[in-house]
């Protein structure tokens, strides 16, 4: 088997408890377009699983292959012990979805959302009936039942098609960002409402760009980046891998190259140094100390520094080390 | 906020496989229920836009026509022929009508940018029968249309419609030709781009109609013998004639060529419907 085996934390591995799997899922669009190239992924019962990247990086291409909507060109995916694409039907049983855009029936009211779409799933008009009640009270849109789809702001939209994938009680929860684009207030929220469904034991697969989302709500994250996973663990374990206590920025004019040599030579705690958009970022193992010693550097060598920060290694440290690039482009 | 309630075991695959012809048959209705509940919901925008036109034809025809002397086929007995010929087209155009306004036009918005047809495509369900159920619910649409059409059709006009109802030939086609319709209207929606859809009716239903065999018989063209062959292309022909033969006395193309054809016709635009639909909702 693949090296994905190698990468799971102790405890973890298929098994009963393995709710998503894929192989070597690969997926190649028309015009050669790699979006998603052998990715091997294990998800564990209960657990709220990451897929952080960049545009493009294959997040929604994997959801959707994962949710019956794509196709795949190679490998292999299941959900819930069940092959997706020899037995989707079966897999839509299983599954509940919030894509990236609003689906919402427009030719339906905000309950009828809901009442139909408990039907589609198999469920009794009456309970279909009081499950959507319940929902819009539950997710704050019961004054809005009878209005249009049309009439609600983004994140009430947003709520409503989380309503709607957990309505039928899917046994996996597929987010594709699910937050992009709510306001912070909107987007706390939606995290609370996540976390209370963690905790009542849901599966849940997130796609995400945000750091701090990832950081915040996941068990296990992906980075994946042009279709390819570049690591995979707790957001915890990822930060450690950097090596490095602590991440220095340092702001100054002049030439950022010179500057980077500097302090490459005269820190000797620095891991990794390098620069752009104007600053100079340095990994550093034991930060005590070290600040001084920066400015000291820095002003020897006829730089004159306007700022200087340190932070802890964030996930954004993790991917610049991963990638090379910064995940807010 | 209240409690979450805690999510479902997941069953077996075996059982899921097993239960996955259930999941069919209650989506298959549900998504069903769904189209009657925004027929109901639409029911000031569906009489108008179903009745108007039907009404204007048959208005203008075989009563506005025969009042100022202007009679189509005539006086008297040719008169009272070509009411009862039009009728019979008249139908037809409903359901045709009928069929890509209730398929094809909801769709530019469903596979439009935000692709709202998403959530039923996710129905637990293949998706050739979503595409099936848009077909049977355009079909539902049709023959809701041709029941309201008919009695406009047969007292309006000021000549008397001499109508013969051949109940077998009616039962059996009015089903053929809607389901048909529905089928047409899934091929157009999901074979054109969603942008052209509103196009259609301008460039192919048009010409459809008028060359559909609604005012005349198609055995009446034998004068212009290219064009009698040309419009054998189009399935509204078939209906017409066949509707001429369940309705009336007048003359008729042979229900021998009326029934292989439609069926033939709606085999075909399932075919291009189910296969453009897949390729519109996967990727
Ligand atoms: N239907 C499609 N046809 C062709 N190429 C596609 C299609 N869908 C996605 N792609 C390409 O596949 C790659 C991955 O796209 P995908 O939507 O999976 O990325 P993503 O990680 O979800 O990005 P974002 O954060 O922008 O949502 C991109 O290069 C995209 O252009
Ligand atoms: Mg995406």
């Amino acid at each position: 088997m693949s090296a994905s085996v190698e990468q799971r934390p102790p405890g973890v591995g298929s098994g009963p408890d393995e709710v998503i799997r894929t192989e070597q899922l690969t997926k190649v669009y028309p015009g050669d377009i790699r979006a998603v190239d052998g990715l091997d992924l294990s998800v564990q019962r209960g657990e709220i699983f990451g897929l952080l990247g960049p545009n493009g990086a294959g997040k929604t291409t994997t959801a959707g292959m994962l949710t019956t909507r794509v196709i795949p060109t190679g490998g292999r995916a299941f959900v819930g012990g069940v092959d997706v694409v020899a037995h989707p039907t079966a897999a839509k049983q299983v599954i509940g979805v919030v894509p990236q855009t609003n689906t919402l029936d427009r030719a339906l009211t905000v309950w009828e959302n809901l009442y139909f779409h408990g039907r589609f799933f198999g469920m009794g008009a009456k309970t279909s009936k009081t499950e959507a009640t319940r929902l819009l009270e539950q997710f704050r849109l019961a004054d809005r039942a009878e209005a249009p789809v049309l009439a609600l702001s983004g994140g009430m939209a947003q709520r409503l098609m989380v309503a709607r994938a957990i309505m039928h009680q899917p046994a996996i929860l597929f987010l594709d960002e699910p937050t992009a684009g709510l306001d912070p207030q909107s987007r706390i929220a939606l995290w609370d409402i996540l976390g209370e469904l963690h905790a009542a034991g849901q599966t849940i697969l997130l796609t995400t760009h945000y750091m701090e989302e990832a950081d915040e709500l996941c068990n296990r994250l992906a980075i994946i980046d042009r279709g390819k996973l570049l690591a995979l663990d707790t957001p915890a374990a990822l930060k450690q891998s950097v090596g490095i206590d602590a991440m220095v920025t340092v702001t100054a004019a002049g030439d950022l190259d010179q500057l980077a040599n500097v302090l490459r030579d005269e820190i000797p705690n620095a891991t990794t140094v390098d620069h752009s958009d104007g600053v100079v970022r340095m990994g550093v193992r034991q930060i005590q100390g070290v600040l001084p010693k920066v400015v000291e550097a820095a002003e020897r060598h006829g730089f004159s520094v306007s700022d200087l920060s340190s932070t802890e290694p964030t996930l954004e440290t993790v991917f610049i080390n991963l990638t090379g690039k910064d995940l807010r482009e | 906020m209240t409690t979450i309630t805690s999510p479902a075991t997941i069953p077996s695959v075996k059982e899921l496989e097993r239960s996955a012809r259930k999941s069919t048959r209650t989506a298959f209705r549900a998504l069903f229920l769904r189209d009657l509940t925004v027929l109901r919901k639409s029911l000031k925008e569906f009489l108008p836009r179903t009745l108007l036109q039907p009404f204007l034809l048959v208005f203008i025809f075989t009563y506005v026509f025969p009042k100022i002397g202007q009679g189509v086929g005539g006086s008297g007995a040719a008169a009272a022929e070509f009411s009862t010929r039009l009728v019979a087209g008249v139908i037809g155009l409903s359901i045709m009508f009928q069929g890509i306004q209730s398929v094809a036009l909801p769709m530019v918005q469903e596979f439009g940018y935000t692709r709202e047809i998403e959530d039923r495509v996710l129905a637990p369900m293949p998706v050739a029968l979503v595409a099936i159920e848009k077909v049977i619910s355009g079909a539902f649409n049709g023959l809701f249309a041709a029941l309201l059409v008919f009695p406009i059709a047969a007292i309006v006009p000021a000549t008397p419609v001499h109508l013969d109802i051949n109940w077998p030939v009616l039962l059996t086609l009015a089903p053929l030709a809607c389901y048909m319709c529905g089928a047409l209207g899934l091929t157009f929606g999901t074979r054109f781009d969603p942008r052209t859809v509103p196009m259609l009716f301008g460039i192919v239903v048009l010409p459809l109609t008028f060359l559909g065999a609604i005012y005349y018989s198609w055995s009446s063209l034998a004068p212009i013998k290219w064009l009698q062959v040309f419009v054998l292309v189009n399935p509204l022909v078939y209906m017409c004639e066949g509707f001429r033969a369940a309705l009336t006395t007048s003359e008729h193309m042979s229900l021998w060529a009326v029934y292989p054809v439609m069926i033939g016709f709606s085999a075909l635009f399932t075919w291009l419907g189910i296969s453009g639909f897949k390729k519109r909702v996967l990727s």
